[in-house]
């Protein structure tokens, strides 16, 4: 790694006043940052330190569940109050990464980590996130990974967070501060599509750091699951995954929250699979119907075509939980 | 470019005696920047220590139990700081990118990869390596573990595989196999000794509980 400042202050002003200076940025758990600048694919000259900051809390009240940035993915995950009231929450978290990582990694950060693009990744290849304009590999490449929906041209890089599929599914907003101040960014709102700048992925301004997620409770984050599928049976990315909130009355779908990971070049809502299960019952028809909702506007390359229909058996297997199919 | 350059000092006899005589002189010609220097003008509650890039910085570790002061650079993760700095290359380096495990040694006794942290970040921390596990020849009952069900070939993953089970243990994750192995996902061994290393875990966790 290059030689780099470090700062660690006490209070979050202090910290988003260092982080909004070029060449720097925050460091919490360090999981993610530390091989994209051993990589080359991340390059900072000063490093703000945040695990002094007072933001690991985890509190619940009549709105929902109140996660601090600063809160490890152990500690959200093994929490009784998010095992019981969100449990798409503490299932998304447990199936990333590795014990060790899920006890240093922040919440916040893993919002925010990169995608696992291994052009991404790798600064001998060009790469349209990494140097802007160079070109995407991916798109005629190795793509097995890669994103079906949401892509464009120039990307088709995958998110890789879990969590945020989850939060996605939940309805979850994210609290940042920043140099002018604090402000809320529904998670629908906080990635970007690639589209002709695949280097700007999220909405945050320079500087501004996620302090807290909230996430509204209710019938619907009770009655929530979530189903991975990865190349082995643990500590592995998605290959496709499924964050389902399914809230029934009668035999009949009130409220419905549909979210995929794996398949998009962001956190994958799709409100279209949503609205084909709402008000009917939860038949292998109306299933199907929702999954065919879900895809039909997919680009599939030549690797990873599969996930068309893999992330559409994953959606049927999720909803088994509801008794979907029987 | 000069910042692309390595940590200038990397032989193991030199950095011993640089650490015990407590300087930065490993650093080279960095100056050592302590909290202190940034804040001397300023209160110290809105000016944060800062090093520059560049500078070393001497930090203070608890290491099995002995206090530990040492002077890195920002860019040097624990790891490197414990077998180049410390001199205690129990902790292995695996695929320095956290996805081997090699590297796990508990801090404020939870297992975390020190490759994937740096020094500075753990300035005070409390950390446990595979070389503090035994007391005298009395080996921790992992270790013990580890000998009787054959649990390791060549040896190079072992030490994590052995801090691992420590807190997987502690963490009460080893109820069954198919527990151990998940909990355990973080430790890879490419000898796949991993049903002698899943045996291992499930006696120590079974005899440390009496």
């Amino acid at each position: 790694m290059r030689a780099f400042g470090y700062t660690a202050p006490a209070d979050p002003a202090t910290a988003v006043r260092l982080a909004a200076q070029p060449g720097t940025t925050y460091v919490a758990g360090g999981t993610d940052l530390l091989n994209l600048m051993r990589d080359g694919a991340e390059d900072h000259e000063h490093l703000v330190d945040i695990n002094r900051l007072d933001l690991a809390a985890v509190t619940a009240d009549d709105a929902g569940l109140h996660v601090g940035g600063l809160a490890r993915m152990r500690q959200v995950a093994e929490d009784r109050r998010v095992r019981t009231g969100f449990p798409v929450l503490s299932q998304a978290l447990l199936a990333s990464a590795s014990p060790q990582v899920r006890i240093m990694a922040s919440i916040g950060g893993n919002l925010l980590q990169r995608t696992r693009c291994g052009y991404f990744r790798d600064p001998g290849s060009a790469c349209n996130k990494r140097v802007p304009g160079s070109g995407c590999p991916a798109v005629e490449g190795q793509n097995r990974m890669h994103a079906v929906l949401g892509g464009s041209p120039h990307c088709i890089a995958t998110h890789p967070s879990d969590l945020a599929v989850a939060l996605l599914a939940l309805d979850a907003v994210v609290r940042v501060l920043g140099p002018d101040g604090a402000r809320q960014i529904p998670v629908g709102e906080l990635y970007r599509e690639p589209g002709d700048t695949p280097h700007l992925e999220n909405t945050l301004r320079p500087g501004e750091l996620i302090t807290a997620v909230d996430v509204p409770g209710g019938p619907l984050a009770q009655r929530s699951r979530y189903r991975k599928l990865r190349d082995r049976a643990t500590f592995e990315f998605a290959v496709v995954s499924v964050a389902a909130a399914v809230h029934l009355r009668g035999g009949r779908v009130r409220d419905v929250r549909l979210a995929f990971g794996g398949i998009g070049t962001r956190p994958w809502r799709s409100p279209e699979a949503e609205d084909a299960l709402r008000g009917r019952a939860l038949t292998a028809v109306a299933v199907a119907e929702a999954g065919r909702a879900l895809v039909r506007g997919a680009q599939p390359r030549q690797h990873n075509a599969f996930k068309v229909e893999l992330v559409q058996r994953a959606l049927t297997g999720a909803l088994h939980e509801w008794g979907a199919l029987r | 470019m000069s910042e692309e350059e390595p940590v200038p000092v990397r032989r193991r006899t030199v950095l011993k005696v640089a650490t015990a005589a407590g300087t930065a002189a490993a650093a080279g010609a960095a100056v050592p920047v302590t909290g202190a220097a940034e804040g001397a003008t300023a209160p110290a509650a809105t000016v944060p220590p800062t090093v520059p890039a560049g500078a070393s910085v001497e930090i203070t570790l608890s290491v099995n139990g002995a206090r530990r002061r040492v002077a890195v650079e920002p860019r040097v993760t624990l790891l490197d700081a414990l077998r180049d700095r410390i001199g205690l290359t129990g902790t292995k380096k695996g695929c320095d990118r956290g996805e081997c495990g090699a590297c796990t040694v508990l801090a404020d006794g939870e297992r975390i990869k020190s490759c994937l942290t740096l020094a500075v970040m753990r300035q005070g921390s409390r950390i446990t390596t595979v070389e503090g596990l035994a007391r005298g020849d009395d080996l921790h009952p992992v270790q013990a573990a580890f000998i009787r069900h054959d649990a390791f070939q060549c040896g190079g993953c072992t030490p994590g595989q052995i801090m691992s089970a420590v807190a997987c243990i502690a963490e009460g994750h080893d109820g069954s196999d198919d527990e151990v192995r998940e909990w355990m996902s973080g430790n890879l061994c490419r000898c796949a000794a991993y049903q002698n290393i899943v045996a291992a875990v499930r006696d120590a966790g079974r005899e440390m509980r009496g």
